[in-house]
């Protein structure tokens, strides 16, 4: 089968569905790849690099499976053979003359941004792939806005306080905002309505900020659901105390098949200190912020700067284009079992049958839920206790530990008769050599080192030697016996030591 | 110089030369020279012993049995190392443990038959001159009682590993109780030895000891055995040290301490590589969570024959090989060498990773492919091959299971979360060469197999390397 790839027809996207890396991958999976010419020149990837990949650069719109950034546009759906495919970000839920205009067409088309929150769909998931750039181009375009330092720093012309970011809804965008901003050293602090993010707030360098509230809500979709009033009531008062010390907002508050809620309102927005900037990631949506406009930058009367680019993961054109086409590599993994080139649609698969929102000219959205838990399901199972994870010892206790042992070691030699006292030292001197002279021991010859060991052990033979033929018989004979096990050992033991030392060679 | 302190400063020479033969041990590049050492130190202690007793009149008829009793040892035990196969080492090694805690047991006897049981005769004399009576019996005490456990604990590893034992652990109620009370019980009867030293003391020592070797390797499973062997080998450092004691011989002390702490420091970087508590190795039987949360629906695994295999190493530029006790087990490390030597031929890049707790012995691995004559700077230790995992084109796990289950990363209610594991799952491909999809030793589903970039080649490890090679 052949897989077109398009030239994006959006204005302003400079994103492309294939890199050269992922048409080897797509080419192992037994497809044939034609690329529109042009196609990744917007990421830094020209034709030239798709042809020494494998690819073929023509026309893609006579291709059995069509993958595109975007829904493709009405010219590129009239030019498809009936009976295709395709694949791209075609977000149903809030275009439904898209849905009608596919379904109007003898093919099949499946959104990359509908697949269900499920672990094993997880390769698959363009939104969390591109809000992961997305959130760490927001931070860097705040960065490029704001005209201060993130860092603090104390230098010879004076003192720079650090930057304070607040990031609103720690989900895959927020997490990686969190993240950005706190390696360019400023103080990140996360809200979310799940608790259950604090953890991930905190191993990303930021500093949770809970809202004080009794419903603790552990989400079945994986996503953020809406609050209710009281819960708004207090969340707006914690946002307006924020606004006021922090220079940097990103927000990033999405309720999937719902506009942006509402978060900073134009109170907020005029508190906050000249020169702040606002990145609002959800504008496209309607906006977190009052006052932010799709794909345009504001700036306030009292001087704060507010955001709205919807185009952040695009910014980034060719890491982009890297990770949602292997995003497309995954789904069609998935939808080429055989890996021979073969596409199959199976309908029992949810994540499939998730995605697909028209199948052959029928129009199949929406998919029946999906209930799956991101989190720990509410009544599923106790949350099993953390396994102890050892703290390393402190020095105070380690200290406490050496006393102890010096003390118990003083009293037991003090004790013993001074015929043992050598005898001690010695044992005692002999341990810790034993430790220093394994300490470094290469693995591969544990097993040789332990042959060895153990036909040193049998020096016990030397014991049995002084006893046989002293005494009466019983003493001789047991000696007899004693040095009969012992001399098997010591021959043993060297000779097999030998000989796996003799097969060790190097290349 | 009398023949008391030449053999005095023999002995001397003979634990340095020790040293360094453990010393030795620890580089390829000097281990052979290690090996000679210890030797070396072995003639000479052997040689001034001989000369001791000798100087102490030994009888004719002693003398007789003395070489006797060594030309049976050597032979028997020259035999055994020329014949023993590479994959049966653990099971040796063990076996020779196992003398080690006899012999033990046996020279402690004789002191006692020789003091304790002899009041009048002259070694008492001496003793009670020194005052030193009392401390004598405990040290008899204390000798059988280490060389006791060594034995019967070595006799069961030796058992379960040649599989005349099952490896599943043995499972008596309130274990820990029984150890904890065996020590007492112990302690206890040393003391009433030491104030009234009768037979039947002793009789009951040694047969507390036999029980409790028992039952502390008894509850130890087949997968955890690379900590018992090594634990063992200290143990039977430790039994000498004591006969040393016993003896008042700086020799048999330094020697006994030596491989008693380098044997429990094996043992402690053993345990750390299974994320498990020292401790609870020692005090037996851990490998007890099994079959949890089996109902995980993991997907489908994927199967592959040994044409497709082929393939994709004809086209691979980077190629690890992840060998388990299956490998051992089947005795295909030869077909899995010759498959290393044409792949390296054809410029495939060939590494080995060596989980340190694969097989059945530390190195166990190491010493299978060295027989089949893998250059070991090809086999490396887990930490040095994670990383380029990521860069690897296929991975060739043969015979290992929970040692390259991704569960132990990923899941924190697994048994064995935690447990650091080769990370195969980062390749392009991985292929299993398995039996059956039955779970590992652990009992513990491997996700692995349920991978995308996973296939299966079920079947016997040796058969299939030989089909691929076949193929290629």
């Amino acid at each position: 089968m052949i897989i077109g790839v398009l030239r994006e027809s959006a204005a302003g996207e400079r994103r492309v569905a294939a890199t050269p890396a992922t048409v080897g991958l797509l080419l192992k999976l037994g497809y044939e790849v034609v690329v529109e010419p042009g196609a990744g020149a917007a990421a830094a990837f020209p034709d030239a690099a798709y042809e020494a990949a494998g690819a073929r650069v023509g026309d893609p719109l006579g291709a059995d499976l069509v993958i595109g950034v975007n829904a493709p546009s009405i010219a590129q759906l009239d030019g498809l053979r009936p009976g295709a495919t395709v694949v791209g970000i075609l977000g149903p839920a809030f275009n439904p003359e898209l849905v009608e205009e596919l379904a109007r067409r003898p093919i099949t088309a499946l959104a990359m941004d509908a697949v269900p929150r499920i672990s094993r769909a997880q390769s698959l998931d363009v939104l969390s792939s591109m809000a992961n750039i997305a959130g760490y181009r927001a931070v860097v375009e705040a960065a490029h806005v704001f005209g201060r330092f993130f860092t603090g720093q104390v230098t010879a012309a004076g003192k720079v306080p650090p930057a304070k970011v607040l990031v609103v809804g720690a989900g895959v965008a927020g997490l990686a905002a969190i993240g950005a901003a706190g390696s360019l050293g400023a103080i990140v602090r996360a809200t979310d309505p799940r608790p259950e993010v604090a953890d991930q707030v905190k191993s990303l360098g930021g500093e949770y900020v809970a809202i004080p509230s009794p419903e603790v809500e552990v989400s079945a979709t994986g996503y953020a659901k809406e609050m209710g009033e009281d819960y708004k009531q207090r969340e707006a008062e914690l946002y307006a105390e924020q606004c006021k010390d922090v220079d940097i907002i990103i927000t990033t508050a999405l309720i999937p098949g719902k506009p942006a809620p509402r978060i900073i309102t134009k109170e907020m927005v005029a508190s906050m200190r000249p020169g702040s900037v606002i990145v609002d990631m959800a504008a496209a949506n309607g906006g977190n912020v009052e006052g932010s406009v799709a794909q345009e930058r504001v700036v306030t009367d009292n001087g704060v700067v507010i955001l709205g680019y919807t185009d952040l993961a695009g910014r980034l054109s060719a890491q982009a284009s890297q990770l949602y086409g292997t995003n497309v590599v995954n789904l069609l993994k998935l939808m080429t079992p055989g890996k021979d080139g073969r596409l199959v649609l199976d309908f029992d698969d949810v994540v499939i049958r998730s995605m697909t929102v028209v199948r052959e000219g029928e129009t199949t959205w929406p998919p029946p839920p999906v209930e799956v838990s991101a989190g720990p399901a509410p009544t599923a199972q106790e949350p099993t206790p953390p396994s102890p994870v050892k703290e390393p010892m402190s020095q105070r206790r380690r200290m406490v530990l050496v006393a102890v042992g010096a003390a118990v070691l003083f009293t037991l030699i003090g004790i013993s008769p001074v015929a043992l006292q050598g005898h001690l030292v010695v044992f005692a001197l002999a341990i810790v050599v034993g430790f220093y002279v394994i300490g470094h021991v290469h693995h591969a010859l544990h097993t040789p080192l332990m042959s060895v060991t153990n036909a040193i052990s049998s020096i016990i033979v030397v014991g049995a030697l002084l006893q046989i033929g002293t005494g009466d018989g019983l003493v001789t004979g047991i000696s007899f016996v004693a040095i009969t096990l012992a001399s098997i050992n010591i021959f043993g033991g060297f000779a097999v030591t030998r000989r796996m030392l003799g097969m060790f060679t190097r290349s | 110089m009398t023949v008391e302190t030449a053999a005095s400063a023999a002995y001397v020479v003979a634990a340095l030369l020790f040293i360094l033969a453990l010393a030795g041990l620890s580089r390829h590049e000097s281990a052979r020279s290690g090996n000679a050492y210890g030797m070396f130190g072995m003639a000479v202690a052997i040689a001034a012993t001989v000369a001791l007793a000798v100087d102490h009149d030994i009888s004719s008829t002693g003398v007789g049995l003395l070489v006797a009793a060594v030309a049976i040892g050597a032979s028997v035990g020259l035999w055994r190392a020329r014949v023993v196969e590479m994959t049966g080492m653990p099971q040796l090694i063990a076996l020779l443990h196992s003398f080690i805690g006899a012999a033990a047991v046996m020279v402690g006897w004789n002191r006692y038959l020789q003091v304790e049981a002899d009041p009048d005769g002259p070694y008492s004399a001496a003793l009670e001159a020194a005052g030193l009576l009392g401390i004598h019996a405990a040290e008899v005490s204390i000798s059988v009682f280490i060389g006791a456990l060594t034995l019967t604990g070595s006799v069961v590893a030796f058992l379960k590993l040649s599989a005349r034992m099952s490896s599943a652990p043995m499972m008596l109620p309130g274990k820990n109780l029984l150890n904890v009370g065996a020590l007492v019980a112990f302690v206890v009867f040393t003391v009433w030895f030491v104030v009234d030293p009768r037979l039947w003391l002793l009789i009951v020592v040694s047969l507390l000891a036999l029980a409790l070797g028992w039952h502390l390797v008894a509850s130890i499973g087949g997968g955890d055995m690379p900590v018992v062997v090594s634990m063992l080998n200290s143990y039977s450092g430790w039994a000498a040290a004591a006969l040393g004691f016993l003896l008042r011989n700086d020799l048999l002390i330094i020697t006994g301490a030596l491989v008693g702490s380098s044997g429990a420091y094996l043992s402690y970087i053993m345990c750390r590589a299974m994320n498990r508590s020292f401790l609870s190795v020692i005090a037996g039987g851990f490998g007890v969570e099994a079959a949890h949360q089996t109902d995980v629906d993991y997907g489908e695994h994927r199967e592959i024959n040994p044409e497709g295999v082929a393939e994709l190493l004809a086209a691979a530029d980077s190629v690890v090989i992840a060998p388990g006790y299956g490998m051992a087990v089947a005795q295909a490390q030869h077909g899995v060498a010759e498959l290393t030597r044409k792949l390296r031929d054809r410029g495939v890049n060939v590494r080995f990773g060596i989980h340190p707790v694969a097989g059945r012995l530390p190195g166990h691995m190491n010493v299978l492919l060295a027989e089949a004559k893998v250059p070991y700077d090809i086999v490396l230790e887990m930490d040095e091959i994670n990383d380029d995992f990521d860069d690897t084109a296929v991975v060739l796990v043969i015979g290992a299971n929970d040692t390259v289950n991704p569960a132990a990363t990923e899941d924190p209610s697994s048994p064995i979360a935690g447990m650091p594991v080769l990370t195969v799952w980062n390749a392009d491909d991985v292929i299993v060469f398995k039996r059956s999809m039955a779970s590992g030793y652990a009992g513990v589903q491997n996700p692995l197999f349920y991978r995308e970039n996973t296939a299966m080649l079920f079947g016997d490890a040796k058969d299939r390397v030989e089909d691929i090679l076949r193929a290629l």
